[in-house]
């Protein structure tokens, strides 16, 4: 717009970043930091240990699934009689850690990490950018992020415990439960609100900061990832907002959105209005929800387009139709969501819609699995640490989307819905699928983000153990699914005569579990180590070609010394007749 | 320059104004047709195609959207698919016989 | 640090960032009112029987408060047309026009939610209370928030004009197009809750 009369417009200031840095006390650089790198850090070292949490409450659980109702040795006492008297699981507890474990690896775990952390950090470099368009904003999302997480942790030591209604907190369950629900509630929101002013932020930094020459069609993949991925937050996060006001008011309020009439609660009829719809939290719930897969998923596919592409010194096959893929599936992500519902008593119209949906949506998947895989042929395969989580990842996805399939189709969904074959299902897709994907994404910008090299013979025994383990973990789900053993069984199906040949699988599993957590520690003790003894790295220790590589490692405020301008595609790889293997985005 | 962009501040004044008006009549008749209690779906139709035309001159005229750019336009298209997806789900569900009520 | 775009335009796309930003915050703000709508004819198309708006709702008062929503639409527009005209005196006036307008629609909105609690009504009471105290009800926590970021830019934030005028003219269109949503929604909200 023009300028308003009788105004003179500044002088731009010439940024002297460096200068300006210096004069920033402890608590603004490290803390109430607005430089999207150290937030970017932040997200992640707190996602990170939400992910630890995350998996240590499932180790627990798996304890009561592999030996049911015996008393835990060591932290069975620890934990105390309301939850575990005389050590044996109380299945109000069982519940708890199964809710709880849920929420916290979806919306304290995964996102933050995927999104917050590799989206914070690498999106401004990869563009070009100095920073965020709104650092501020960056920051109040990191804080809100932080007290969502806050909120959840604390609802653990409210009376009752924390929420046990199962990260669907479905009513009328949900409604009926204890405090503990009502923080959750509370949590979610803070959460949302943190997601809501993250997406705004990446999706305006995205089409206004990048570099001059940076054109669409020139972006990473990864920006493409985390661009749909930013929409699908924005606009699919509100409508759980708006379901958790509502159940808010159902439990603080009395109102009976979710409740029907002459619900009889121990014997009692519920003293409430009634006329309401538990149907209706279940569509607000998975309208949100689905895209919520999608948002699991991307970035992962992000980071492992970009390693691939590094790792086998060749272009990516198939841009474009990856990035027609990538944002179809973020369209489609929104019209699936029924899939979920499908044994509500939804009539065959509707079935019948959301399974053709569900079908079409398949498609991109494979077309961008398809792709990856395709670019491996004919590639200069170097295997590295991210390279072998990258690799790891593109079969266990696969195993993950197929196994999707029967779910997705209504008929075939009818004996599997809600068995042990859902939970191997979305695991395959979100453990030895995103989380390798994140794994890889931490070794492979690592350097960039601390000057060092992570070491790789601890990288190459994380990557091994890890593959091993989750594939032992949940490849025997989808047997007992098949079987008939539901999930949210506190006893594993023990008291189910038809699940008994398949019983010992939990054993097989949890134990698969436990040996997976030893090795993290591989990871945990790299990690650490490499910030301070790791090979120094330079500024492009993968000689990859994608603008972040421009910047020194670890990058001053503002990034760049010179603000870089794109020359040509992100994949420039082995170009016939050039000097080196790698032609950067950014050199002229 | 300067002129030129103080006679366009002065239109878009009059517009306002002119909107504000507009504003002023359509409530005082959606609030009128509603004392005629029509059927329940006439009612409806009537006071959301109102509520429409408000809405479209606030949108238009006090949020400049008539004259906002691309990029403004692809962000609310795409927010107007999903919502009326969003709005779709309770006719989808309600005629699919997937009522347990009555 | 200087982030481009923030008070300039970029050439290509035309805009600035702030103003990307909030057309797309507003979008997740569809999202979140569309939710509530949908919830309510879902909960309404369900139900046996529904009491029509007006047979418990105040029509004259919340008619009333219409006026005094699109009435402070119009000074918000005008609070922003005075500083692309330079004048910011004229600017203050019409800001406060619109923070005094906010403030008589939640003093009035507080009558009416008194009287229905002393008339014994509450959201408990039955589904349309339920959904008509939360719609109302968030819209009003909207309705503060923007109050909150209209009285920043009134005040303290009026220090900007000073030093950067083009900067502060734009932070201002962007709080507007906040309050104008705001007042979208209502046109939306005032009809379906108190007049169907």
């Amino acid at each position: 717009m023009s300028q308003p009369e009788g105004a003179v417009a500044p002088q731009p200031h010439v940024a002297h970043e460096a200068h300006h840095e210096e004069e920033l006390g402890f608590w603004r650089k490290y803390v109430y930091s607005t430089d999207h790198k150290v937030i970017g850090i932040q997200y992640a070292i707190t996602a990170l240990l939400f992910l630890l949490f995350g998996f240590s409450l499932m180790m627990l659980m798996r304890w009561q699934l592999a030996y049911p109702g015996s008393p835990l040795p060591l932290l069975g006492a620890l934990l105390g009689d309301a939850r575990m008297p005389g050590g044996t699981m109380l299945p109000e507890f069982y519940n708890e850690l199964g809710a709880m474990h849920g929420t916290i690896m979806v919306f304290l775990g995964v996102v933050p990490l995927a999104v917050g952390g590799f989206g914070n950090f690498v999106l401004p470099l990869q563009i070009g950018a100095q920073d965020m368009a709104f650092p501020r904003l960056n920051m109040a999302s990191y804080w809100l992020f932080f007290l969502g997480g806050v909120t959840m942790l604390a609802s653990f030591f409210v009376p009752g415990g924390a929420a046990q209604s199962g990260w669907t907190s479905y009513s009328p369950l949900a409604n009926l439960a204890g405090t503990g629900q009502t923080w959750w509630l509370i949590g979610m929101v803070f959460l949302i609100t943190s997601s809501l002013l993250g997406a705004v932020n990446f999706i305006t930094t995205t089409i206004q900061l990048r570099a001059k020459g940076l054109t669409f069609y020139r972006f990473p993949f990864f920006v493409w990832a985390q661009f749909v991925t930013a929409f699908l937050l924005l606009l699919a996060f509100p409508p759980l907002e708006a379901a958790a006001i509502l159940q808010l008011m159902d439990r603080l309020a009395g109102t009976s959105f979710f409740l029907p009439s002459g619900l009889v609660v121990s014997g009692q009829v519920l003293a409430v209005a009634g006329d309401g719809n538990p149907l209706l939290w279940q569509h607000l719930f998975w309208f949100l929800a689905h895209p919520e897969v999608y948002v699991l998923i991307l970035p992962g596919l992000g980071i492992v387009a970009e390693i691939i592409a590094n790792n086998t010194r060749k272009p990516l096959w198939g841009y474009r139709p990856m990035v027609y893929s990538v944002i179809f599936l973020g369209f489609m992500s929104f019209i699936v969501w029924a899939h979920h519902m499908f044994m509500t008593g939804m009539g065959t119209t509707m079935a019948a819609f959301f399974q053709t949906t569900t079908m079409i949506i398949s498609i991109p998947s494979v077309v961008i699995l398809t792709a990856l895989v395709l670019s491996l042929w004919g590639g200069s395969i170097r295997f590295n640490t991210p390279m072998l989580f990258a690799l790891g990842f593109l079969p266990m996805f696969g195993i993950g989307g197929l196994t999707g399939l029967p779910l997705g189709l209504n008929v075939t969904d009818i004996p599997l819905h809600d068995t042990y074959y859902v939970i191997g299902h979305f695991h395959y897709v979100v453990a030895p699928g995103t989380i390798f994907a994140l794994f890889a994404g931490v070794y492979y910008w690592f350097p960039k983000a601390t000057g060092r090299m992570m070491n790789e013979t601890l990288g190459k025994i994380h990557f091994v153990g890890s593959l091993v383990c989750m594939n032992v973990i949940f490849m025997p789900m989808f047997i007992q699914g098949l079987a008939g053993v539901s999930r949210r069984l506190y006893d594993g199906g023990a008291s189910y005569a038809f699940a008994e040949p398949v019983l010992h699988l939990n054993v097989v599993s949890s134990w698969g579990a436990w040996i997976l957590a030893l090795f993290q520690i591989p990871f945990i003790v790299n990690f650490f180590w490499s910030i301070w003894k790791g090979k120094a790295a330079g500024e492009n220790p993968w000689e990859a070609t994608t603008i972040e590589w421009a910047a020194p490692s670890p990058p001053p405020h503002g990034n760049f010394r010179v603000a870089p301008e794109a020359y040509r595609g992100p994949y420039e790889y082995s170009v016939p007749g050039a000097a080196k293997d790698f032609s950067p985005q950014y050199e002229a | 320059m300067t002129s030129d962009h103080a006679a366009d501040i002065d239109r878009h004044v009059k517009v306002y104004i002119t909107v504000f008006v507009a504003l002023m009549a359509l409530t005082v008749i959606t609030v009128a047709v509603s004392y005629l209690h029509l059927p329940l779906p006439i009612a409806v139709a009537v006071a959301l195609l109102v509520a429409t035309v408000k809405g479209s001159l606030v949108a238009c005229y006090f949020m400049h959207l008539i004259s906002e750019k691309k990029l403004i336009y692809a962000v609310l298209v795409l927010t107007a698919v999903f919502f009326v997806a969003l709005l779709a789900l309770p006719a989808v569900t309600h005629s699919d016989g997937y009522w347990i009520h009555e | 640090m200087d982030i481009p775009y923030t008070v300039e335009v970029r050439r290509d796309t035309g805009l600035t960032n702030g103003k990307i930003g909030i057309w797309l915050f507003l979008a997740s703000e569809v999202m979140l009112f569309g939710a509530l709508f949908a919830s309510y004819i879902l909960i309404r198309a369900g139900a046996p029987s529904w009491p029509r708006g007006d047979t418990i709702l105040n029509v004259p008062l919340a008619t009333f408060n219409t006026i005094v929503l699109i009435s402070s639409s119009v000074t918000m527009v005008m609070a922003w047309a005075s500083l692309m005209r330079g004048r910011f005196g004229t600017y203050r006036m019409y800001m406060g026009a619109t923070i005094l307008l906010g403030l008589v629609f939640l003093v009035v909105k507080y009558f009416e939610y008194s009287h229905k609690f002393h008339d014994g009504l509450y959201p408990s009471t039955s589904n349309f209370l339920a959904i008509y105290f939360t719609l109302t009800g968030l819209h009003m926590l909207h309705v503060f928030g923007g109050m909150l970021v209209n009285a920043y830019f009134w005040g303290p934030g009026s220090k900007l004009w000073k030093t950067n005028p083009v900067w502060f003219t734009n932070r201002v269109e962007n709080s507007g197009l906040f309050w104008h949503f705001v007042d979208l929604v209502w046109i939306f909200l005032f009809p379906t809750l108190y007049l169907l």
